[in-house]
């Protein structure tokens, strides 16, 4: 199988590489249209601003390589984000393949939520094989608001998309690379697709 | 607190101190082979349960930029959850190589103290996700809170709520916050500033020192709101497996990852 991450300018690809490695998976770190492509599976990561990293993309044409994909998409963190609609993060147009917007949190809680939190609600094939309401690790200051593509809620002031799938798309707000078994699990899940 | 419903839990986190590449204060575990191997110790505290890992590098020699990028390195191959780095770092140039090889955070002290925009230029290059202030603080006679530098050697004029805001306001995307005056004591943690710095400031607390049984890690959550427990003797030498402490904390209501 020829697992693909896309290189872009945002951040932690490296502990998606070492997290792969665990499980027994090697990756190709690339920005190659081509290669991404051809890939049988594909993971967009990412940590850092919505903005400049839309901007970075679409510069080099990958937003619309990444957005017709039709093998599996896995998007984390913000590469999950960088797949709705829209961010209120600098008021960005993301890719559009999930039907939601992402939001920042408000009122009293801290920001960002950093820390180990509840997936309720959480749908297979992704989650399959989890406990109920397993705990995984969050780090992020936006959210992406509840949709009829929601597959798994998490509560931190407001209930949000914790994850979404759509089609051969799939998103996680979380860091299934830092989230121990659970997260273990959920990438093994996602290469078994 | 606040009225909005949160589901997120208290993190619990064993720090290590290493040296040469080495893990240094004595550990006292039968299940592990090589107590002195950051890597391994930490993988065993990760699968007991522990929500993150703090390593903190007290090595002075010349080399230990090269020993700690290649710990990092390691570390980052062999456990499953995020990882902070500190000790001695003090540029965009040392944080750039812990962070490429795979640290989640690091952790700046005096460094920043002495440089504030260094707080600034980490949180614009990499997101104030991953700077961890560190503050060793002390309790003086006058009834206030003043911040220490050189690992607790060097005494200065600043009040340790001054420099949290500061350093908040400069972009530090968390604070981890240590009580002199309860370090190593097994006294419980130092509830009155952990409780103010948490109430006041808009970022997690970690709190450090002074946690040596079960209660303590009660009185910090909920007396003192911290965030995050921060601890080492009381895990190296068995005083309190991870797992029954959270077993605890879940009993008294707390919410914690089992």
């Amino acid at each position: 199988m020829k697992l693909v991450i896309v290189k872009y300018n945002a951040g932690n690809i490296q502990s998606v590489l070492y997290a792969l490695e665990r499980i027994g998976m090697e990756a190709v770190v690339t920005d190659d249209h081509r290669q991404i492509m051809s890939a049988d599976k594909v993971i967009f990561p990412g940590v850092g601003e919505a903005s400049t990293a839309m901007g970075y993309l679409q510069e080099r044409g990958l937003d619309n390589i990444i957005k017709n994909l039709e093998q599996p998409v896995l998007g984390i963190c913000l590469g999950m984000q960088l797949l709705c609609r829209y961010s209120e993060e600098n008021d960005t147009t993301c890719m559009g393949v999930f039907d939601t917007t992402v939001k920042k949190f408000t009122g009293q809680l801290k920001i960002p939520q950093i820390g180990w939190n509840n997936v309720e609600e959480a749908k297979a094939p992704l989650f399959t094989g989890l406990a109920a309401n397993s705990y995984c690790y969050f780090v992020h200051s936006y959210y992406a608001e509840l949709c009829n593509q929601t597959a798994a809620v998490t509560e931190y002031g407001v209930r949000f998309s914790s994850a979404l799938q759509k089609n051969n798309f799939y998103g996680v707000q979380f860091h299934p690379e830092k989230s121990a078994k659970a997260g273990e699990q959920i990438l093994t899940n996602f290469l078994n697709l | 607190m606040d009225n909005q419903i949160s589901m997120l839990t208290k993190r619990i986190i064993p720090c290590l101190d290493i040296k040469d590449g080495r893990t240094v204060k004595g550990v006292n575990f039968e299940n592990i082979r090589d107590a002195g191997d950051p890597v391994e110790l930490g993988a065993f505290y990760a699968a007991q349960g522990a929500d993150e890992l703090v390593f903190l590098d007290i090595t002075a020699t010349v080399e230990k930029r090269k020993t700690l990028s290649q710990l990092v390195n390691r570390i980052s191959h062999h456990i499953n959850i995020p990882f902070t780095v500190g000790g001695g770092i003090g540029s965009i140039e040392d944080v750039s190589v812990l962070l490429q090889n795979g640290a989640d955070k690091i952790s700046v002290n005096t460094a920043a103290y002495k440089k504030p925009a260094l707080i600034e230029e980490l949180a614009r290059e990499f997101g104030s996700q991953c700077v961890v202030l560190a503050i060793d603080t002390k309790l003086e006679s006058n009834g206030e809170w003043y911040v220490y530098l050189n690992g607790g050697r060097l005494k200065t004029e600043t009040r340790c709520i001054d420099w949290a805001k500061q350093a908040v306001n400069a972009g530090a995307g968390e604070i981890l916050l240590t009580s002199m005056n309860h370090d190593g004591t097994k006294q419980g943690f130092a509830l009155d500033i952990t409780g103010t710095l948490s109430r006041l400031l808009p970022i997690p607390v970690i709190a450090s020192g002074g946690g040596g049984t079960g209660e303590h890690f009660v009185d910090v959550f909920t007396v003192a709101c911290a965030d995050a427990a921060l601890a080492a003797s009381i895990f190296h030498f068995k005083e309190i497996a991870i797992p029954d402490l959270k077993n605890y904390l879940f009993s008294k209501g707390i919410r914690v990852r089992i």
